[in-house]
C-alpha cells in the first residue's frame, strides 16, 4: 500500500524531531505496529461480545470459548496451527503485492488452481517415488497459482485493468474450471455424491510433523514467511520492489525494470498461494475437489492487512486468525452459534484494523513532544 | 410449435428473459456504484451491500408479509452499510479499496449470521407484471415476466445521466470526484458529499440484493450471489461511469448470466460451470479490451484511485 511508505517515513520523523529520544520515542515505530493493531483487534472483540450478546449469549462465554478454542488445549494449538498454515501463505499472496503498491485480492483462486495443478502432478506421477511425487506437487502448485496471479499482474502492467477487480473475478473463473475438470475430465468415477478427483495415494501425502498432528504444511508457511521476509527486506530486489511501490515514477527514472518486478513479484504471490493449495491437497484432502474452497484465500487477505503486509508479522497473525477459525467450532456446540459467526468476527477486525490507520503518528506519548 | 416445444429457440428466448430478469441486480448496483465513484470513491463492499440486501429483504418480507417493505428495509441496510463504508473513509489515510473488501466479508459474514433463521420460511414475493399475455408459447410468457424493480432501475439510468449533467447535486457530485480542491474551494464539503453518494450508492445496492432473494431466483440461501456484485463494480469501469452505458452493460450480463442455464434447459450440460462463468468471462475480457495503461480512461472522475 502506498499509505505504508508515508507512515514509515513519518515516524522516522517524528523520532528524529525528539529532543532527547527516551525508551517509547527511540521505538516508537515499532511499538505502534505492535499496539495499534493490538487495540483495534481488542475493540473489534469488544463489539463482537456486544454483537454476541444482542442475540443473548454470554460474551464472557464467548471469550473463553473462543480461547479455549484457539489455545486452551494442545489439541486445540494443533487445529489453530493446521488452519494457519494455508493462512500464512495465501496472506503472503497479498502482502508480496503490497509492497509495489498493488492489492491483489485473489488468493482463493491461486489457491484453487495450485490444488489443481499439484494434483494433476500427483495424478501423472502415479508409480513414482513418493519423493519425486512430492516434489512435483510442489513445484505444480506453486507454478499454478503463480501464473495465475501473474495474470492479473500482467493485465495491470501491459492493459491497465485494476488488479484488485481482475484477482476477484479470477477467484470465480477458477472455482468454475475446477467444478468443471473435477466433474468432467478429472472425475473419479467412484465419488458419486461429492465429485472429486482420484486421490493422490497415501504413500504421496506429505504427512504430519513428528509428534503432532500439525501437518508438515506449517513448515512450507514459515519457510516461505521467511524467504518472503529476507527478499522483501534484505535483497536487491526487494528494495527495488519498495521503491517502486514508494514512488513509480522515482523507480523508473532511476531506471528499475518495473514490469520485471511486477510479474516476479506477482508469480511468488500467486506461488505462495498455490502451495497453500497444494498443502491442503497434500496433507488435509488428498483429492481436488470443492471443499478446497473454504475461504482460506480471503481470510488471508484480512491477515495480510492486520500484519500490516509485513511478511514476517504474518505469521503470528495467521496462527491468531486460525485461532479464531479452530474455535468455530467450540462456538456453534457450546453457544449455539452460527457458523458465519467467524466471519461477522473476521469483518469487524478488518473494519476496525483498517480504521486504525489513521491512528499511526498520532500517539501522544510515543511521539516525543506534545 | 402448437405443442409448445420450440427447440433450440428456448436458448435464445432464455438469453433475452434472462437478459431480462438477470440484469436487475447488476443494474442497481452499477448505478448505486456509479454514483459513488462519480464523487470520487470506490465502494468494493457492494458484493457485502447485495447479500446483505437479499437478506434483510427476505427477512423483513417474512416477518412484515410485504414484499415492498423488504425491498425498502433492503435499501436503509444498504444506505447503512455505505454510511459506515464513507465514514472509515474520511479518516485521514485509510484506503478506500481496503474498505471496499473489509466491507465485502464483513457483509457477507454478517449476512449468513442473521440469515441461518431464513433458509427454511418462504416469504411473500415481489409481483411481476406480465408483458407475455399475447402469446401461447410458456417460454415467451416466462420470459416476459417482468418485475417492477427492473423497470425502476431502466428508468433510473436515463435519470441519472440527465441528473449529473444538469441538477446541482449531479454538478456537486462530479466536482467532488474530478477535483477536491475544486469542490473545498466552493466551500463545500468533499467528505460529505461522498458521504452522501456512498449512501446513495449503497441504498440502490441494497435493493439490487432484494431483488435477488424476493423476484429471482426468490430465495433466500448463501450462495445467492457469488461475485454479482464485484462483476457489476467492475462494469461501471467499462460502462465509463455513464448510467446508460450501465443500463446496457448490464443487460448484456444479464444475457450472459442466463446462457449456463439456458444450454442445460436444452440439454447441453458439458460445459455448464464454465457457461456460469460466462459474466466473470466476460467482465475480465472486456476490462482487458476496453483499458489501456497508456492514458487515463475517458469519464474517468480524476480523485478516482482505482484508475491510478
Amino acid at each position: 500500500m502506498t499509505t505504508e511508505a508515508a507512515d514509515s517515513t513519518e515516524a522516522a520523523g517524528t523520532i528524529a524531531s525528539a529532543a532527547g529520544p527516551g525508551f517509547f520515542q527511540r521505538h516508537g515505530a515499532t511499538i505502534e505496529y505492535i499496539l495499534i493493531p493490538g487495540a483495534a483487534l481488542a475493540g473489534a472483540l469488544v463489539v463482537f461480545g456486544i454483537f454476541v450478546a444482542m442475540f443473548g449469549k454470554n460474551p464472557l462465554d464467548l471469550y473463553f470459548y473462543m480461547y479455549y478454542g484457539a489455545f486452551g488445549t494442545w489439541f486445540s494449538w494443533q487445529n489453530t496451527l493446521t488452519r494457519a498454515a494455508p493462512l500464512i501463505l495465501t496472506a503472503l499472496c497479498t502482502a508480496l503485492p503490497a509492497q509495489l503498491g498493488m492489492v491483489i485480492i485473489g488468493g482463493e483462486g491461486a489457491l484453487l488452481i495450485g490444488a489443481l495443478s499439484a494434483t494433476s502432478a500427483a495424478l501423472a506421477l502415479q508409480g513414482m517415488p513418493p519423493l519425486v511425487v512430492q516434489i512435483a506437487m510442489v513445484i505444480g502448485g506453486v507454478v499454478g497459482g503463480g501464473l495465475w496471479i501473474m495474470l492479473s499482474g500482467a493485465l495491470r502492467q501491459y492493459r491497465g485493468v485494476n488488479e484488485t477487480i481482475s484477482s476477484l473475478l479470477l477467484v470465480y473463473i477458477a472455482l468454475a474450471i475446477l467444478n468443471h475438470l473435477v466433474e468432467g475430465l478429472m472425475r473419479d468415477p467412484a465419488s458419486l455424491n461429492k465429485p472429486s478427483t482420484r486421490e493422490i495415494g497415501a504413500a504421496n501425502m506429505i504427512g504430519s510433523i513428528p509428534g503432532t498432528d500439525v501437518h508438515w504444511g506449517l513448515v512450507f508457511g514459515l519457510i516461505a514467511a521467511i524467504a518472503a521476509y529476507v527478499l522483501i527486506y534484505h535483497t536487491v530486489f526487494g528494495f527495488a520492489a519498495r521503491v517502486t511501490g514508494g514512488n513509480i515514477r522515482a523507480a523508473k527514472i532511476v531506471g528499475l525494470g518495473v514490469s520485471k518486478l511486477i510479474l516476479t513479484i506477482c508469480f511468488l504471490a500467486g506461488g505462495a498461494a498455490g502451495l497453500a493449495g497444494m498443502v491442503e491437497v497434500a496433507a488435509v484432502q488428498g483429492r481436488t475437489n470443492a471443499n478446497l474452497a473454504a475461504g482460506y484465500g480471503f481470510t488471508g487477505i484480512l491477515v495480510a492487512f492486520l500484519a500490516r503486509q509485513n511478511p514476517l508479522a504474518i505469521i503470528p497473525v495467521a496462527i491468531l486468525l486460525g485461532g479464531i477459525s479452530a474455535s468455530g467450532g467450540l462456538l456453534q456446540r457450546r453457544l449455539g452459534l452460527p457458523d458465519a459467526s467467524v466471519l461477522v468476527l473476521q469483518g469487524i477486525i478488518f473494519v476496525f484494523v483498517l480504521a486504525s490507520d489513521a491512528l499511526y503518528g498520532r500517539i501522544g506519548f510515543l511521539k516525543g513532544k506534545s | 410449435m402448437a405443442d409448445g416445444s420450440i427447440g433450440l429457440w428456448t436458448v435464445p428466448l432464455a438469453v433475452l428473459g434472462g437478459a431480462i430478469r438477470v440484469s436487475t441486480p447488476f443494474l442497481f448496483v452499477s448505478l448505486g456504484e456509479c454514483i459513488t465513484e462519480r464523487s470520487g470513491r470506490i465502494n468494493l463492499g457492494l458484493e457485502g451491500t447485495l447479500v446483505m440486501g437479499a437478506m434483510s429483504a427476505y427477512g423483513i418480507s417474512y416477518l412484515t408479509g410485504s414484499p415492498w417493505l423488504g425491498v425498502l428495509a433492503a435499501g436503509i441496510t444498504g444506505a447503512l452499510l455505505g454510511a459506515l463504508h464513507a465514514g472509515i473513509c474520511s479518516l485521514p489515510r485509510v484506503n478506500d479499496i481496503a474498505v471496499g473488501i473489509a466491507l465485502m466479508l464483513f457483509g457477507t459474514g454478517l449476512a449468513f449470521y442473521l440469515g441461518k433463521p431464513l433458509i427454511e420460511p418462504t416469504a411473500p414475493r415481489l409481483p411481476a407484471i406480465d408483458f407475455g399475455w399475447w402469446s401461447d408459447i410458456p417460454q415467451v410468457r416466462a420470459a416476459l415476466r417482468v418485475n417492477v424493480l427492473f423497470l425502476i432501475g431502466v428508468a433510473l439510468a436515463p435519470i441519472l445521466y440527465w441528473a449529473f449533467r444538469t441538477t446541482r447535486w449531479g454538478l456537486l457530485i462530479r466536482t467532488a470526484g474530478e477535483s477536491s480542491d475544486a469542490a473545498r474551494a466552493m466551500g463545500h464539503s468533499v467528505l460529505l458529499i461522498r458521504l452522501r453518494a456512498t449512501m446513495v450508492g449503497g441504498f440502490l445496492a441494497g435493493i439490487g440484493g432484494s431483488f435477488l432473494s424476493l423476484f429471482y431466483p426468490g430465495s433466500w440461501n448463501e450462495g445467492l450471489s457469488s461475485g454479482q456484485g464485484i462483476t457489476a463494480v467492475a462494469l461501471v469501469i467499462f460502462a465509463r461511469w455513464d448510467p446508460m452505458l450501465c443500463l446496457w452493460a448490464s443487460l448484456a450480463f444479464g444475457g450472459a448470466a442466463a446462457l449456463g442455464p439456458a444450454l442445460q434447459s436444452v440439454g447441453v450440460t458439458s460445459g455448464y460451470h464454465l457457461f456460469n462463468a460466462a459474466p466473470y468471462i466476460l467482465t475480465l475480457a472486456i476490462m482487458i479490451i476496453t483499458c489501456s495503461p497508456k492514458r487515463t480512461l475517458t469519464g474517468a472522475p480524476a480523485e478516482l484511485s482505482i484508475t491510478r
